[in-house]
């Protein structure tokens, strides 16, 4: 049989380019939708002088690039940490409990990071009861005879944000070691290799992307957080951008800041993937074997439990429990808010409308990199990602500058023709706020389908195309079914993004239009706390379900 | 790709009222504001009882200037509320507000609260006040004494980038010039029992959780601590302390307001007029006050037993537009002093 490289002819690729091409052009639109805002950002920064930088340069920027330093350095390897153990712990092991654990271990996604540290500094409180527990045992009768270190602190602040952040890296290694790792693993074993070694000379560097995309996902996080460090007095550069934005009212200056921060993040990200750039992974067509997990002793078995426990306790048990409780005193003294049940319908329906787009835009994006390789399709990726490393408000304003004088022209168009105003059509119907959440978590989707489609392997799409598919009906046959678990787990994970998602609704919503996220931030903006409780319960519960589920499909065998 | 966003669009609107000023059928008025809809919400529905008007809230955060001006003409607001004098002054300074000409507002609202363009107008004032552990022997207190050594490690205090805490930084800077308030707020620094951080009724939390013996916040909190409305625990906080109106040494205590403005394009601009001028009437100021445990701007109008019994409230004679003036000031200085590390 003559042997026919595909990829080297010219007449075929050219063929290939032109049924790609509806792919391209959609995928610059989508990166073009996401550039917006940043070059809206880029816009304002130069209408601002540079004299606010010596001031930053002197006082805020060496302290805030430390704190934030420190604090994504601290969570990045705790999260790794976390993430990876657990994972391993629940593929490579049997013990009781493991299925529970399986998917318990992704809990604390549900819970934002600014409700964790609210409970926990309650919780933690010298007159919170488990210090108060603490003084009785030990006969202290008041707070100021004996205390624990305040939790206020960097320390504690990378603790709270890495035991709520590591299921992003427990959900990418997991899927990882599931797949790719099986084989490679099982070969290793017949080879002798001891489990020690297996995991760390194997299954680990196997992981590196997939802990890789896990990491930064969770870092942004960390790094978008304003709730939790300022709870936590934690000064980061995010917290900088906001005091020179809202205190000095200097919208440029903070535009300059995050410009700034985002040129970081984007340095970072790609020295990680130049670090890389000499591992190639493949996929082999072969059917990838499942795991057979190593069965545990069952005094093993027990310590390994109660261990792949710790995390999901700290993470979700324990914030959760104290919701309830919270939420339950709020109940018996007021019952509840007449305005919870359309809240609660306002943020799913808001947020599944959302994540419906994020998913098919995602979609389009990583699709068209992996069809139609080279420069283009990897610069569009990239730049689609971009909202991700921003903090919510300032994004949100990059956003608000151009829908709203888009808004203003479409009402002077209709003055005009139909001699009526349509108002603000978008930031009053809500297209605004959809938007946001596009270019926020676009990166998510983006992330998580790129990597279901890389265990595609890529012979599947050699076969296809020799038997006369184009660029389009290779992924109708091959990558759509094949990774319709990737869609639902990335589906889910933006849509609890959203529901979370505070900064940018607070600023984007329309007239008279509330989610449980920006009911809890009046409530706590007004103290009244025990409101917000019941708000706060709700958005867990709700984040709960999709986690559920996440974990149920989490076991994809290709 | 296009008719999936019209698709979302046709969802989004289907689901949403569109917030659309056009064609107003009854008489409509729409308030942006920072501060939380469901402290005012009673007095809207008072409002709306009376006068027919319908009345929508759009509660920001922040960007409130950012939003209105970038809606530029085609803005539904009529009236922006915040909780900050800085804020306001800033709503003014943008361009984004109108000056109204209304003598029952000048009637009502003292000169040294409102603006001289006549663009906003306070509506209740907080003071900045010091919480102290009931333990500690205090009969009066100046804002400078937070730099003696005796308290060390010993003060409370919320972020010094605060709008409440950078007014108060303003004031000093007008009583004292920048180079002593600079040297102020580094002693304060010195003094601090934990990171400045967190929010004023941590404060008085942290008095009783003996972290610190006493603290810089605003008064309301004390009501809405003391009255229950925040919950059991939150009636313990607010009896550990006792309040002190502290006052500069050559001037009173330094307050903030809570105001309004009207917007530029203010589509109901007579509505929102009306709006206002209720708020400063004798029945509204009372519950305006009421409802937060603030001080009424109006003289004469009554004030909530839990705020009056701190004593009588001597306002700083120090203008409000002097202290918008040295804002950006003081939040620089309080960087430069690393008062947040």
């Amino acid at each position: 049989m003559p042997h026919v490289d595909l990829r080297s002819s010219s007449k075929l690729k050219a063929a290939r380019y032109r049924s790609g091409r509806p792919w391209l052009l959609a995928s610059a639109f989508i990166a073009a939708l996401v550039a917006t805002p940043v070059l809206a950002l880029v816009w304002q920064a130069l209408e601002g002088s540079s004299g606010l930088w010596p001031h930053l340069l002197a006082y805020v920027l060496p302290q805030a690039l430390m704190q934030t330093g420190m604090l994504l350095v601290g969570v990045g390897v705790l999260v790794t940490l976390l993430g990876t153990s657990t994972a391993w712990l629940v593929t490579a092991y049997d013990f009781h409990g493991r299925r529970l654990l399986e998917w318990a271990l992704l809990l604390p996604l549900a819970v934002p990071t600014y409700i964790v540290a609210y409970a926990y500094l309650d919780l933690l409180h010298p007159i919170g009861w488990i210090q108060g527990a603490i003084r009785a045992a030990f006969g202290y009768a008041s707070p100021r005879d004996f205390r624990l270190p305040d939790i206020r602190s960097m320390a504690g602040c990378i603790v709270l944000l890495g035991f709520v952040l590591y299921p992003y890296v427990y959900l990418t290694t997991r899927a990882m070691f599931l797949t790719q790792a099986a084989n490679l693993v099982e070969v290793s074993r017949t080879l002798g290799s001891g489990k020690g070694r297996v995991f760390w000379r194997v299954a680990l560097p196997l992981a590196r992307p997939a802990i890789a995309v896990g990491v930064s996902l969770a870092l942004m996080e960390a790094l978008n957080d304003i709730g939790a460090s300022e709870f936590l007095g934690v000064k980061t550069l995010t917290v900088s951008i906001y005091t020179t934005w809202v205190t000095r009212s200097d919208l440029p200056g903070a535009a300059q800041i995050a410009l700034a921060m985002l040129t970081l993040v984007v340095a970072l990200v790609t020295m990680e993937r130049w670090a890389r750039r000499r591992q190639r992974y493949w996929s082999s067509a072969q059917r990838s074997r499942s795991f057979t997990p190593h069965r545990l002793g069952t005094a093993t078995g027990l310590t390994a439990f109660a261990l792949g426990l710790l995390p999901v306790f700290i993470g979700f048990v324990a914030p959760a429990s104290y919701l309830v409780v919270e939420a339950w005193k709020r109940f018996r003294f007021a019952g509840l808010s007449s305005r919870l049940f359309s809240e609660t319908l306002n943020t799913v329906i808001l947020s599944a409308t959302a994540t419906l787009a994020i998913l098919l835009f995602g979609v389009v994006i990583a699709y068209a990199a992996r069809s139609l390789p080279g420069r283009i399709t990897a610069a569009l990726q990239r730049i689609s990602t971009v909202g991700y490393a921003m903090p919510g408000t300032v994004l949100a304003i990059g956003i608000l500058v151009p829908v709203a004088a888009l808004d203003r022209m479409i009402d002077r168009i209709a003055l005009e023709w139909l001699g009526a105003s349509t108002g603000l059509l978008l930031i009053g119907s809500g297209a605004a706020l959809g938007y946001a959440y596009v270019a926020r978590f676009l990166a998510i989707a983006v992330g998580s389908v790129e990597a279901g489609f890389s265990r595609i392997p890529r012979s599947f799409d050699h076969a296809a195309r020799s038997l006369g598919q184009n660029v389009t009906g290779i992924f109708q046959h091959i990558h759509l079914p094949l990774s319709k678990p990737t869609l639902v787990a990335a589906g889910l994970l933006v849509f609890v993004d959203c529901m979370k998602e505070l900064p940018a609704t607070l600023l984007l919503r329309p007239l008279n239009f509330e989610t449980l996220a920006t009911h809890l931030y009046g409530e706590a903006a007004r103290g009244t706390y025990e409101e917000a409780s019941v708000a706060a319960l709700a958005i867990v519960l709700v984040g709960v379900l999709p986690v559920i589920v996440l974990a149920r499909i989490g076991r994809w065998k290709s | 790709m296009k008719t999936i966003s019209a698709l979302r669009l046709a969802l989004l609107g289907s689901v949403f009222a569109l917030a659309n000023g056009a064609g107003a059928m009854a008489a409509e008025l729409n308030i942006y504001t920072t501060r939380e809809p469901g402290l005012i919400q009673p007095l809207l529905d008072a409002f709306t009882a009376s006068s027919g008007v319908k009345v929508n809230t759009v509660f920001l955060k922040d960007g409130l200037a950012e939003r209105v001006a970038s809606e530029g003409e085609s803005s539904v607001a009529d009236i922006l509320m915040t909780v900050d004098v800085g804020n306001l002054a800033d709503l003014a300074e943008k361009g984004l507000t109108q000056p109204v000409k209304s003598d029952a507002l000048k009637a009502a609202v003292p000169e040294n609260l409102r603006d001289p363009a006549d663009n906003w107008f306070a509506l209740s004032m907080r003071a900045r006040v010091l919480y102290a552990a009931k333990g500690i022997d205090l009969a009066s207190f100046n804002y400078e004494n937070l730099a003696d050594p005796k308290w060390k490690g010993k003060i409370c205090i919320r972020s010094g980038q605060h709008p409440y805490n950078t007014a108060l930084f303003a004031d000093y800077i007008a009583h004292h010039g920048a180079e002593a308030t600079e040297a102020w707020l580094a002693a304060v620094k010195g003094n601090l029992a934990r990171k400045a951080g967190g929010g004023d009724r941590d404060v008085a939390k942290d008095i009783l959780g003996g972290i610190c013996d006493i603290g810089i916040a605003n008064s309301y909190y004390v009501g809405l601590m003391r009255s229950g409305k925040g919950g059991e625990e939150q009636v313990a906080w607010g009896n550990a302390i006792k309040v002190i109106l502290p006052t500069f040494e050559d001037g009173g205590t330094q307050v903030n307001i809570s105001g309004a403005a009207i917007a530029k394009h203010a589509p109901n601009k007579d509505e929102a007029v009306k709006l206002l001028e209720y708020l400063v009437s004798d029945g509204a100021q009372k519950l305006y006050a009421e409802a937060n445990y603030e001080y009424p701007v109006k003289a004469g109008a009554a004030i909530d037993p839990i705020i009056a019994s701190f004593g009588e409230l001597k306002v700083d004679p120090v203008q409000m537009t002097e202290i918008v003036k040295h804002r950006k000031q003081a939040s620089e200085l309080a960087e430069k002093v690393g008062f947040d590390n």
